[in-house]
């Protein structure tokens, strides 16, 4: 689950991961409350499950009612990487020294956890030179590492226990909710000397949703996605108006490479996973149906224990239920193709 | 680390025969696990055992003894290998049960295990100098002798190509259309789509790499990770010759989106497909634009060794 970053700080809050002072909304009305009770300037925030809204316009400075009257609605309405605003942090601005960075992650090649930090925050790691890595195992950091990656990335003084409290607060949360990513970048360095996380993003382990009913409320699905994940498909709404559907993640990816190679645009990705049954693909149909966007299907399915007779036997129902209407274009192989 | 050709074919008996190494089914009379392993029984493979806590004493299939737990099964049938086919929240205790009791090749099939659990695991892994394979891999095979897993039985035909795979359902389409070409597979491994795998494909190119009946490997990656540029890297590094061609799965997926797969996903560049594509490249390792062209590329790097 990728929490947005009103999300993220609030866990960071309950940690103990100072942040600046911040109200989330989904609508104007709830604003305005918010804006009185910050007090201006402050900054507009738009909350997308997607990296790089800065360069898009999703932040936006505020310093009155004007503005916030032209802005809020602009942001709330913007969609990034073709993510709608999901809501709208106001947060105080906060004067400061210098952005660093710093997260703790799954490294996947070398199965542990790894700390990156950087005097450089506040851009892509990725493009960040001077990186500290440390392998921390299943992610636990003790005070003495802490130490020893902040005065690698050059700090002093009482920003050192600052940074180790803020690195172990930061490796407490990634073992409680099993993160795959909790990264703050930037960390603001204030002119005290002090921390504070300017920006949070935290990934958890899906598949560890089981033993985490408190980090239900932060989850954001669509009624389609989440009719999927009932029925044991995964569905990926997309852009275009070709719905994708198949077997298997590998071979759904596939088919979608496929497609668009030839110029097709994908509308969805959607796998209906191994044990397919007839029932399982109508209701795989009956989701595709809902997508308005959709104009034709394509179907990839290589059948292995599932027999592609079950699965066309869905196809059939379907047109005959009259539940879709368009063009459906299936590959079938395996057994009894 | 264990030798998986030895764990999966045993030793040859008087007549020159691979004697059939016993493997045991961790949830055996589950839907899923009972399902294949009939199949496996039908392809052959020495289903010795399954193991169903509070199922000791009954029979699967009238002749496969069931026990409730690994232990009893390993010490009656000297097995070293199981199959676990456990709900993921199980997969923890299953998995620690199965290595403490000495099973040295562990076929873990179920999706959506916890990436923490995978990683506890593999520090009993670790530890007991065994091998597994998995989460959420199809499982391994060599064709025409053994299959531990839940692959179709007929995609597959004995050769010597060894196919390593991210995803089950392209290892059975590539598969497919090598055995389609004449290009038999020498073994089959199933590396698994979740972000953590017990054998990664780096572990799993070492696994299969000196075997003197090698004549070409393909690997089937997928985004997400970096496990395609690791081995990309080490084959250049250890200036292996034999041919090799891959894919890649995921060319054209939106950033930031999993994909199906707990590990299929781009964040930045990482785990991109251009990455991949172009660490393969570097290694002279052509890669298909589709699953259907990799024979082709195959059978173009064959025929330049032989030159």
């Amino acid at each position: 689950m990728r929490l947005l970053e009103y999300q993220a700080k609030e866990l960071f809050a309950q940690y103990g991961i100072k942040t600046p002072k911040g109200l989330s909304s989904k609508d104007i009305e709830q604003a305005r409350n918010d804006a009185k009770q910050l007090g201006y300037p402050f900054v507009i925030k738009a909350q997308v499950p997607v990296g790089g809204r800065g360069k898009a316009g999703g932040i936006q400075k505020c310093h009155n009612d004007d503005e916030f009257e032209l802005k809020y609605p602009q942001v709330l309405g913007m969609s990034i990487k073709g993510e709608k605003t999901r809501a709208i942090l106001l947060e105080k601005m906060v004067e400061y020294e210098k952005e660093l960075y710093l997260s703790l992650f799954l490294n996947r090649s070398k199965r542990c956890y790894t700390i990156i930090a950087s005097s450089d925050g506040g851009v892509e790691i990725e493009s960040v030179k001077n990186q500290v890595i440390r392998e921390v195992g299943l992610g636990d950091v003790d005070s003495q590492t802490a130490e020893q990656v902040a005065k690698q990335i050059g700090l002093q003084g009482r920003s050192i226990s600052d940074f180790v409290d803020m690195l172990q607060r930061l490796a407490k949360i990634t073992i409680e909710k099993e993160v795959e990513l909790a990264e703050i970048n930037p960390v603001a360095l204030l002119k005290d000397g002090s921390l504070l996380a300017l920006d949070g993003k935290v990934i958890t382990d899906d598949n560890s949703n089981f033993r985490h009913p408190e980090m239900e409320k932060y989850q954001e699905k669509t009624e389609l996605e989440e009719r999927a994940e009932k029925s044991g498909f995964t569905l990926v709404e997309l852009d275009g108006n070709i719905a994708v559907v198949g077997n298997g993640a590998g071979l759904v990816m596939s088919t979608l490479d496929m497609l668009a190679d030839n110029g097709g645009k994908p509308a969805c990705f959607l796998d209906v996973g191994g044990g397919a049954t007839t029932e399982s693909v109508y209701e795989a149909l009956t989701l595709v149906s809902k997508m308005k966007k959709v104009k034709a299907i394509l179907v990839n399915l290589y059948g292995g224990i599932v027999k592609t007779t079950t699965v066309a036997a869905a196809f059939i129902k379907a047109y005959d239920d009259k539940l879709i209407d368009f063009p459906v274009h299936t590959r079938l192989m395996g057994s009894e193709s | 680390m264990a030798d998986i050709y030895e764990l999966l074919r045993g030793k040859k008996d008087s007549s020159g025969n691979y004697q059939k190494v016993p493997v045991i089914v961790q949830g055996i009379t589950g839907t899923f696990g009972s399902i294949h392993a009939k199949q496996m029984m039908d392809y052959g493979t020495n289903i010795a055992a399954g193991i169903t806590p509070g199922k000791g004493g009954q029979k699967f299939e009238g002749k496969v003894p069931i026990y409730n737990t690994v232990k009893e099964a390993v010490d009656v049938t000297g097995a070293k290998i199981s199959i676990l086919f456990v709900p993921a929240k199980f997969f923890l205790n299953a998995a620690t049960e199965a290595l403490e009791a000495g099973i040295k090749l562990l076929v873990a099939i179920p999706e959506h295990v916890p990436i923490r659990d995978t990683m506890l695991i593999l520090e009993i892994v670790k530890k007991k100098d065994a091998i597994m394979i998995g989460p959420n891999t199809p499982g391994v095979m060599i064709p025409g002798l053994v299959k531990i897993g839940i692959m179709p039985a007929s995609p597959f035909e004995a050769g010597n190509i060894v196919v390593l795979s991210k995803s089950g359902t392209l290892l059975y389409e590539i598969s497919n259309t090598l055995t389609k070409a004449g290009f038999g597979q020498s073994i089959t491994i199933g590396i698994g789509g979740d972000p953590i795998n017990g054998t990664r494909l780096i572990d799993a190119f070492d696994m299969v790499k000196d075997d003197p009946t090698l004549e070409g490997m393909v690997i089937v990656g997928e985004i997400g990770g970096d496990a395609e540029e690791i081995v990309a890297q080490h084959i250049m590094d250890i200036n292996f010759k034999k041919p090799i061609v891959a894919y890649i799965a995921g060319r054209r997926a939106p950033k930031e989106k999993r994909m199906g797969h707990a590990g299929a996903i781009v964040m930045g560049t990482y785990g991109s497909a251009e990455s991949k594509i172009s660490m393969f490249n570097m290694a002279n390792i052509p890669v298909a634009k589709r699953p259907n062209e990799v024979a082709v590329l195959l059978a173009g790097k064959l025929e330049k060794t032989k030159d």
